[in-house]
């Protein structure tokens, strides 16, 4: 327990990170790697609209659909705790991931070379609402190895862009890429 | 191995027309009277809501493993469920987790409680005006990131 938990005079500044990816890519690993907490999972509505009926002109066909998010605990200071949130998004839809990203620092996208295709979708989705990323592509034993440019070339991903090849089990390289995002962001963030 | 000989992967983008995508709009998470309810928003409860009774709840609850409190919802009305878990500080993602609640139920019944004064709703790290946490918050980030 940490001895902000037990103070209701006052509250922790709290502050968010959202790992996304496709199914199986190892957001779950990645989260649980850092967590000072085994991971939580709650679930949350989210609103879909497919991308074929996705029409600035019109009313989009819009569906509910509920999604499991995995999500841990960094405590980093007395005061400062930070939020690692997994969600979902194999699927070739735009989710409204309102309530994960507001107010977000930024996402770590996660990617396999093995079905590279997956992770498309999240790249989209962040690039449209302007949030900084970063691809993380998470290097499973036995795959083949590719150099991050490889990737970048592939994903269509800009220069200024951080693009990492790490390992979702290693604690130091997820901290690693935590601290590309953050740097990353801070890169974006005006003075 | 020089690149020619990798596996080609398949490029974003390739098979389809330039994405006309949807600008993204900010809505919800707030409740009827203004209290932001993200993921992360830490709530606790009020003494006026945890004065008199209930302390055999707390330390029951407090000795069960968290992981498994999912049962303290089948024990007492949510409502109340809230409250004592909220006897620490809580986020909203944590009640939902705990509680094996919707996000959007817990939310719900969050503001219910912050209007009726029994839980207080704190303000998280994101700027009042951007929606993005600041610099200096991220700069703190980033040293307690390096620190670990």
């Amino acid at each position: 327990m940490q001895p902000w938990q037990a103070d209701r005079t006052r509250a922790p500044i709290a502050t968010k990170i959202v790992v996304a990816g496709g199914f199986g890519v190892g957001k779950t690993t990645l989260v649980s790697s850092v967590s000072e907490i085994t991971p939580l999972q709650t679930e949350a509505l989210m609103t879909e609209a497919s991308e074929e009926t996705d029409d600035l002109t019109g009313t989009p066909d819009k569906r509910t659909t509920t999604v499991a998010m995995d999500f841990g605990r960094i405590t980093l200071d007395d005061d400062l705790v930070l939020y690692l949130f997994g969600t979902p998004g194999q699927q070739r839809f735009w989710f409204m991931w309102d309530d994960i990203v507001r107010g977000a620092i930024g996402a770590v996208v996660m990617a396999d070379t093995r079905r590279l295709k997956d992770c498309f979708p999240a790249l989209d989705y962040f690039e449209s609402c302007g949030l900084p990323y970063v691809v993380a592509v998470n290097h499973f034993d036995g795959s083949e190895l590719y150099e991050p440019e490889d990737v970048r070339e592939a994903l269509t991903i800009p220069a200024h862009i951080p693009v990492m090849i790490m390992d979702a089990r290693r604690r130091i390289s997820v901290i690693e890429t935590l601290l590309s995002l953050v740097g990353h962001a801070l890169d974006e963030t005006p003075e | 191995m020089s690149s020619t000989s990798r596996k080609h992967l398949p490029k974003r983008g390739a098979d389809r027309k330039p994405a006309r995508v949807r600008p993204y709009s900010l809505t919800g998470g707030r409740t009827r009277f203004g209290h932001v309810l993200l993921v992360e928003t830490f709530v606790g409860a009020t003494a006026a809501a945890t004065a008199g009774g209930g302390t055999a709840a707390l330390d029951a609850a407090d000795e069960r493993r968290e992981l498994t409190s999912g049962s303290l919802a089948s024990i007492m009305p949510e409502m109340r469920a809230i409250v004592e878990l909220c006897r620490r500080m809580r986020t909203v993602a944590e009640i939902a987790a705990l509680l094996k609640m919707p996000l959007g139920v817990v939310r719900v019944l969050l503001s219910d409680l912050a209007d009726q004064g029994k839980i207080r709703v704190y303000g998280t790290g994101t700027g009042h005006g951007t929606g993005r946490p600041d610099r200096a918050l991220l700069e703190r980030v980033l040293s307690g990131l390096r620190r670990l």
